[in-house]
């Protein structure tokens, strides 16, 4: 009878332990930061003047009326900081869902299917990615005139989940050869849900480290690509604001506040969703997690302790 | 011998689908060049029938001919080497820009990328090999560098080193005034001079994603059982990090440096754009200033081949560095 009551209390034990990355310094300053800038991207623009009102105070620094000072056309630097913000958002967002869903489709699907289906996405997948795609993007900016944010965002996205698609697969081809994969076969559990349930939890580390490089990829990506002139038309994103300081000679007038704080953002943008994916890299390779200083100091040993602990071993 | 031919055979798709979309692009895109040109020359004053024709047979774009033909005059033209004629240089063939141009862009970018990924797969392994020391935490640091926009860091780094304290000159490829272009001494001196601090730009922003990965790689395979072996022989620690370790770890850093080196040709536009270098990159967006489809699609195709070509190399080159992935098929 215990024995059974034994059986039944082991049953009730979650049978998933849940993927969350264990709270270190690295990650707190990550999605403090992150989070930070993502709530002046959606709270900001209600907050601030007219980014686009022109006034005849240009290029004034930082002062009670204007906290970051004005561009060449009396233009507030904050207000467009604001706006900038969200649409560099927005563009990181959209390519993070698309990247998360071709890459999903083109190397999971894929992967798990097998046979010409496999050959085939595998073949595509390949092909995008030896194609660059900052040039196909700048020709493709070229012909069309006018070019919304959303656009300028898809074929980012279109030019660049290849690499995903390509790491994915690697993955869900190792998985699905693994014992527990063929044993829920064996039980006679249907194919989606095999790839659902039983796969699909496994690669999403991955697909969380995958999304966040694009997103990191894509601000940038349209940062640069603002900065040739060939960015969204009649949007703000920091790449914009950094053309137009650019061009407004910003620099050479020493108008720091006009063009150090978007690149300013972009830099902590990026470091914060670094931060995040180094968490993210020790989960996927936990090889990656032990022995840090701060995990030995965890073993309370002095140097002189692990000097000699380690002579005694040799 | 299965290896090389499948790899060959996806080279060869890779090359067709990528001039399918050089050719594709011009034609799919909702402005039409031959459109946006008449409309150009249409603000300067009235446009004839002919100056339509005149334009669609520089183009190359005839519209009342199929697709499927044109799409063969594209092919014929691009296996005689024909790739029509520049309009923002005319009347010079695109093969001649691209000719004078690509050095320049591939002695920069291409000794940049290099010296990148020497001093970042070293630094790398030592911090690997040396796990928590000071050189370890040194990787957030270069990882900033690395999130920091490129334009931005070398807007920055140019304002100061440029201007605020004139070390380096402003732009420009060599010091068009006082030397001659040849095979001489003043002029490779000033070309060295004139790339230092745009090669400095691309270094500083490129090393910590070799630092990253390489360092990686070395923890994974410290904690491998061969390592533990090497040390119970009684090796030395120089012999273990270099032949056991960093030997096994750099493999996926070469692959990535193949993958680099294709795209020396393509990361280089906003360098050049920054430093207004004489390189394929400011040529690439003259051509785009100044509607010159010709050129564009030109640079492209050249874009494409060095990844394609690269890649290949890489994919050879990698068979017999790791003879395990030979033996994969």
């Amino acid at each position: 009878m215990a024995a059974a009551d034994t059986v039944t209390v082991n049953l009730a034990v979650p049978r998933r332990r849940p993927t969350l990355p264990p709270m270190t310094g690295k990650l707190a300053t990550g999605l403090i930061i992150a989070g930070l800038i993502t709530l002046f991207g959606l709270i900001g623009p209600l907050l601030v003047q007219d980014p686009a009102k022109i006034d005849d105070i240009g290029l004034t620094p930082p002062s009670a009326d204007h906290l970051l000072g004005t561009t060449q056309t009396g233009q507030d630097v904050l207000a467009q900081l604001a706006y900038a913000t969200r649409g560099s958002l927005i563009v990181g967002a959209v390519v993070g869902l698309l990247t998360l869903i071709l890459s999903g489709f083109f190397g999971i699907v894929g992967a798990y299917a097998g046979g010409w289906l496999d050959e085939a996405f595998s073949l595509f997948t390949n092909v995008v990615l030896v194609i660059p795609g900052l040039p196909v993007v700048i020709v493709i900016s070229a012909y069309v005139a006018e070019r919304s944010l959303l656009l300028v965002a898809l074929v980012l996205a279109i030019t660049s989940w290849a690499g995903s698609a390509r790491v994915l697969r690697g993955s869900t081809l190792s998985l699905r050869s693994r014992d527990y994969v063929l044993a829920s076969r064996v039980a006679g559990e249907r194919r989606w849900r095999i790839l659902l349930v039983e796969i699909l939890p496994n690669l999403i580390p991955l697909l969380a480290s995958q999304v966040v490089f694009a997103v990191i990829f894509a601000i940038l990506g349209e940062a640069g690509l603002s900065y040739l002139g060939l960015g969204a038309t009649e949007s703000f994103t920091w790449g914009t604001m950094l053309y137009y300081a650019q061009n407004g000679l910003a620099l050479r007038l020493g108008a720091w506040w006009w063009f150090v704080p978007p690149g300013l953002m972009l830099a902590l943008f990026g470091a914060a969703l670094s931060l995040i994916n180094f968490s993210i890299d020790e989960i996927i390779n936990p090889k990656l997690r032990n022995q840090t200083r701060g995990a030995r100091r965890g073993w309370r040993m002095s140097r002189e302790q692990i000097r000699r602990a380690k002579e005694s071993t040799l | 011998m299965r290896y090389l031919s499948r790899k060959l055979g996806f080279y060869l798709v890779a090359l067709w689908a990528a001039l399918t979309l050089n050719f594709l692009i011009p034609r799919m895109m909702p402005g039409d060049p031959v459109e946006i040109m008449l409309a150009k020359l249409g603000q300067k004053g009235p446009v004839t029938p002919e100056s339509r024709e005149a334009i669609e047979a520089m183009l190359g774009t005839d519209s009342s001919r199929p697709l499927w033909a044109q799409y063969g005059d594209y092919l014929a033209g691009l296996a005689n080497g024909d790739l029509g004629v520049s309009l923002v240089f005319f009347p010079a063939p695109v093969s001649s820009i691209i000719a004078q141009t690509l050095p320049w862009t591939i002695g920069l970018i291409g000794l940049a990328t290099i010296i990148s990924f020497l001093t970042g797969v070293g630094l790398g392994t030592l911090a690997g090999w040396k796990r928590g020391s000071w050189m370890d935490n040194l990787i957030p640091v270069t990882t900033m560098f690395q999130s920091v926009p490129y334009f931005w860091l070398a807007l920055i780094l140019l304002f100061l080193l440029g201007s605020v304290w004139p070390v380096f000159p402003l732009n420009g490829g060599y010091d068009v005034y006082n030397v001659t272009p040849g095979w001489n001494g003043p002029f490779l001196a000033s070309v060295v001079y004139y790339g230092t601090l745009p090669a400095l730009t691309i270094i500083l922003s490129s090393i910590g994603g070799w630092m990253l990965g390489m360092r990686n790689m070395m923890v994974s395979t410290l904690s491998d059982d061969y390592m533990v072996t090497a040390e119970a022989k009684g090796l030395r620690s120089r012999r273990i990090m270099m032949r056991y370790a960093a030997r096994n770890a750099v493999l996926p850093s070469i692959s990535g440096f193949a993958i680099s080196l294709g795209f020396v040709v393509a990361g280089s536009i906003i360098t050049e754009a920054v430093f207004s270098y004489p390189g394929i990159g400011s040529a690439l967006l003259q051509a785009v200033g100044g509607n010159d489809y010709a050129l564009m699609q030109g640079i492209l195709l050249i874009i494409t081949l060095s990844v394609l070509g690269a890649n290949l190399l890489v994919d050879l080159l990698y068979s017999v560095i790791d003879p395990r992935i030979r033996a994969r098929g």
